[in-house]
């Protein structure tokens, strides 16, 4: 009789539990970035409606919690507090700048919670900085910028001049940019370099000075207002037409778009030619954005669904929210994305999300991506005892 | 440089010096006439650029230029009609806030209106390409701009000297009273002129979308911009706006030229920096006229009864709430109190001492990067690292302070602003010794304090304590002096006060004070990177303070829980947080000019 009223009772708590939703925080710089962050945000909402259609985890649906992290680690921090200890979140994800992730991060490993950083691009964050309770997903900006090194090499150009906008993001893809090519073409010789402060390049004066400095090739990480401003007086004054120039994330639709007509061809590339993919992952993917928002997805919704899914995941794979059970099912992760499977390697936390390398070209006015393929991010990272050196846990 | 780059450079530097000397000549005409230092000055600007982008896909670029202009025109002046009039009156600054919030208001305006994307604009039909100057390549539009900004400064010369209105206006900025006491209206004088002033910054945006796109960061880029072009060039003077800009711009064009282009990052601060050291008012202003006896404030009221008896209440409150309520509460409450002894600072030299900072944050995020230092580099233990931190801030605050207590008025406050966008500019650059833009992380309490609970006490303890210790001596013989020498330096000096080591010694005391609440900050983050001593911080502290009323005693405290409460709410509940924020403000401004802290004073 004892035994039939506890199991019922067990029964009754199985219930309520598995009635109730899990938590997820999600907490990004809404405001300062928008164009890069209302996409993502649509990705990870689409992301959710799926899972929960699908019947959630385990019976139990998930709800994620977001704010806006203010643009600053000061306010990031706060708001990730309240995530953690007023909404009791099983794992954060999110956040956008370099400065902003790395705050987080370290929060997540004083206050032990997993973290999956979705956007921030700097190595550190995996690397010198990473933590246990660290993961990120994007492609990193060494990833990245060695996704274009067989492309600048293949050109044996020896005068290079570099322009980059002048914070961490710039001045790490510049230094493993040299680093890079003086292993894979000894006798390179850089020029010239330019570091425009984010957001206030002064491009007629930056692109005379690059004209001066008479380079064969360019290597750019310009992006956003400061790409356009690039592009527009370089297009003017003539300094495309006899270098070639390779642009870190410019064939990313967020900064692609804007340019239309304008477009630089021949121009290498990181980014994402979203129209062009055929795969069956990423057509699903592309038909399930399309009607859900009718609007075509841009290189931000990828992440925010994939960070989401990413998520999901490991909370499946884990069988419940307790940290030390996520950290295990994180490490190693396997999971397919719109860009094809992925892991998240034991070793760094570092996802092998690709990213895809091409050119840019004009078509119909608009700004696309020709000539690309696909890089797959396993293939771009330092090898294993590299990555032991930088990393301190 | 071979001599054709340098001619280019040149004329680079000419080009960007025009669009420079738009947006900065209205901003010296609005606070010529009118005092106002108008934050939202880079908004208007950036409203130009949008409605001219989006304009030109209507009625084509010549058309849609001066039809921006004049819509930012109007808007500016419907802003003053219906804002700022009110306001004149109450205490000095005040309109900042007010203009803060217009900021506000304008940059989610924009979001909502144009969406997230940057908004390239059409090139300017008829001067699409370029030309062939000494072999190498020059936008002709960039021409047609060098042309423009001399052509603008011939219009306003124009219309000050020769035009009645002008006169009147000139007369205005040389003595408003006396104008005033004339029979000038100066009602629609003051509409007149921010009219104009917003229809320049309107034009001035208007005119760049060839060159730049439109997007939503351009209005805090541009306006520390201007507002240092203003300042080099003296407050009020047109012509001098023009030089400066073309200083700055020429300045900026041969740094990226030469090849040192990071240089860029701070090369206008620094050039303020030293015209103010050797010129005090701008290189083409002259002093200003010295306030009239009679403007100077009421003696701060004795604390009142029932603002004592709040204060007791309130910090016993503090002091139990651990017992009820853990967690978030904690966490928003401990940002609260460090921001009170931030406020509290700057209103210590602002409100008793009467000299204006737009560079607070400097002294709070050295104190934050001293305790980061001192933990991670040197390994202190926290104790120590956020007991000697402080003193990081006082140091600076003591070298940058010896120069600001030479100056007055705005011109102390640019240059308090100077010095914190240099030392921010180290901070970013000095990769190796402050984690450049990514700053430092890891910067932990000890074990004993890092619970919630025990570091919202050490808060609360260290803030308090603060907070009490600039309130006691602002009563103190050395507050009385410090108030002396801000209401009548003259009288101060004769009657043996030595008013600059009075002010001196104040604003080492505060920047102290803002080391303290930095170092909390530091470590009740984790983290700390350049943004604490960015020009947002310090705006911050502003607005923190003026919401809570500059004379009165315990306003800042409330007004930086005000504030920080707001924001943290707002971000929650609302998408359009800032706008939300910014109409908040608003209505405070409007309702209760002399700061929420007005409604605990004794009445007088």
């Amino acid at each position: 009789m004892s035994k039939i009223a506890l199991s019922l009772l067990l029964f009754i708590a199985a219930g309520t539990v598995s009635a109730q939703t899990i938590k997820i925080g999600e907490l990004n710089s809404y405001k300062v970035f928008p164009a890069f962050l209302e996409p993502y945000k649509k990705g990870w909402e689409l992301a959710v409606e799926e899972i929960n259609r699908a019947g959630g985890i385990n019976g139990r649906k998930i709800e994620v919690v977001s704010r806006d992290d203010g643009g600053n680690p000061g306010d990031a921090v706060r708001v990730a507090e309240e995530l953690i200890s007023r909404e009791n979140v099983a794992l954060l994800t999110g956040t956008f700048a370099s400065n902003v992730g790395l705050a987080v991060s370290n929060l997540a490993a004083q206050r032990k919670i997993a973290f999956i950083a979705a956007e921030p691009l700097t190595d550190k964050i995996v690397w010198e900085n990473g933590n246990r309770y660290t993961f990120r997903l994007r492609a990193s900006t060494y990833m990245q910028t060695a996704m274009l090194i067989p492309e600048a090499v293949k050109l044996k150009k020896v005068r290079w001049a570099i322009v980059y906008p002048n914070y961490e993001y710039g001045q790490s893809a510049t230094a493993s940019f040299k680093k890079l090519m003086t292993q894979a073409q000894p006798g390179v010789q850089f020029v010239g370099e330019q570091a425009p402060p984010l957001g206030k390049i002064d491009a007629g004066a930056v692109v005379q000075a690059l004209i001066d400095a008479k380079p064969e090739a360019i290597f750019s990480s310009l992006f956003a207002t400061d790409l356009q401003k690039f592009v527009r007086e370089g297009n003017l004054r003539g300094l495309f037409k006899n270098t070639v120039v390779f642009n870190l994330l410019g064939g990313e639709p967020e900064y692609l778009d804007p340019l239309k007509d304008e477009t630089p061809e021949g121009w290498w590339v990181t980014g994402y030619p979203w129209n062009e993919i055929k795969t069956p992952a990423h057509q699903k993917f592309l038909d399930a954005y399309r009607k859900r928002w009718n609007d075509y997805p841009r290189l931000g919704s990828v992440v925010g669904y994939t960070a989401m899914y990413s998520a999901a995941n490991a909370l499946r794979k884990a069988g419940g929210t307790d940290t030390e059970k996520l950290i295990a099912a994180l490490k190693g992760l396997e999971m397919d994305t719109p860009f094809g499977p992925i892991v998240y390697r034991a070793l760094d936390h570092q996802s092998t999300m690709g990213a895809y390398v091409g050119q840019l070209a004009r078509k119909g006015g608009k700004g696309v991506m020709v000539n690309w393929r696909f890089a797959d991010g396993a293939n771009f990272l330092p090898s294993f005892e590299e990555v032991r050196v930088l990393r301190k846990d | 440089m071979s001599s054709s780059s340098v001619l280019i450079q040149f004329l680079n530097g000419l080009a960007g010096a025009s669009s420079l000397f738009m947006v900065a000549a209205g901003l010296s005409l609005i606070f010529g006439v009118t005092r106002v230092v108008n934050f939202a000055h880079g908004s208007l600007y950036m409203l130009g650029m949008y409605l001219a982008v989006w304009l030109a896909e209507r009625v084509g670029f010549w058309a849609a230029v001066p039809l921006a202009a004049v819509a930012v025109g109007v808007i500016g002046a419907l802003a003053e009609i219906s804002v700022l009039r009110r306001i004149y009156k109450a205490p000095e600054l005040l309109q900042l806030l007010a203009t803060f919030a217009l900021l506000l208001l304008i940059k989610d305006f924009a979001l909502w209106a144009w969406g997230p994307e940057d908004m390239l604009g059409p090139r300017a039909p008829g001067f699409t390409g370029a030309v062939e100057i000494a072999g190498g390549a020059f936008p002709q539009y960039d021409l047609l701009l060098i042309i423009l900004g001399p052509v603008v400064l011939g219009f306003l010369y124009l219309v000050l000297k020769k035009t009645r209105w002008g006169i009147l206006v000139r007369a205005a900025t040389e003595d408003r009273e006396m104008a005033g006491a004339l029979g000038v209206n100066q009602r629609w004088l003051f509409t007149g002129v921010f009219a104009l002033g917003a229809l320049l910054a309107g034009l001035g945006g208007a005119l760049q979308i060839p060159r730049e796109p439109a997007s939503l960061n351009i209005d805090l880029s541009v306006i520390s911009d201007a507002f240092v072009v203003v300042v080099i060039g003296g407050l009020g003077s047109i012509p001098g706006a023009f030089l400066a800009a073309l200083l700055i711009a020429e300045a900026k064009a041969f740094c990226i030229g030469l090849g040192y282009s990071q240089a860029t990052l701070v090369i206008e601060f620094v050039i303020m920096a030293a015209v103010l050291v050797v010129r005090p008012w701008g290189l083409l202003g002259r002093m200003p006229v010295l306030a009239r006896p009679g403007t100077a404030e009421p003696p701060f009221a004795r604390p009142s009864l029932r603002l004592r008896w709040t204060l007791a209440i309130v910090a016993a409150a503090l002091a139990l709430l651990p017992v009820v309520s853990g967690g978030y509460t904690l966490v928003l409450l401990t940002d609260m109190l460090i921001f009170a002894l931030f406020a509290a600072s700057l209103h210590f030299i602002m409100g008793p001492g009467g000299m204006y900072s737009f560079g607070h944050a400097a002294y709070f995020g050295l104190g934050a990067y001293a305790a980061g230092m001192l933990v991670l580099r040197e390994k202190f233990p926290m104790e120590l690292a956020l007991a000697l931190a402080p003193f990081a801030a006082g140091f600076a605050a003591l070298v940058f302070g010896w120069f600001c207590v030479r100056l007055s008025g705005v011109y102390s406050a640019m240059l308090t602003l100077a010095f914190a966008q240099i030392a921010w500019s180290a901070v970013f650059q000095w990769d190796a010794l402050t984690g450049g833009s990514n700053g430092m992380v890891g910067v932990w309490p000890a074990p004993w304090l890092s619970s919630k609970p025990a570091y919202y006490f050490l808060t609360l303890l260290v803030c308090a304590s603060g907070i009490i210790f600039l309130w006691r001596m602002i009563y103190s013989p050395f507050g009385h002096a410090l108030r002396a020498a801000r209401d009548s330096p003259l009288r101060a000096e004769a009657s043996g006060i030595d008013v600059r080591a009075t002010q001196w010694e104040a604003f080492a005391i505060a920047g102290l004070a803002a080391g303290v609440a930095g170092a909390l900050y530091a470590f009740s983050k984790g983290s700390i990177s350049p943004e604490a001593l960015g020009i947002q911080r310090s705006v911050d502290g502003l607005v923190m303070v003026m919401l809570g009323g500059i004379q009165t005693l315990s306003g800042p405290v409330w007004g930086a829980a005000l504030f920080t409460w707001l924001q943290d709410a707002a971000a929650r509940n609302v998408d359009y947080w800032r706008a939300a924020t910014g109409i908040v403000i608003l209505a405070l401004v409007l309702v209760l000019p002399r700061g929420v802290g007005s409604l605990l004073q004794a009445r007088q």
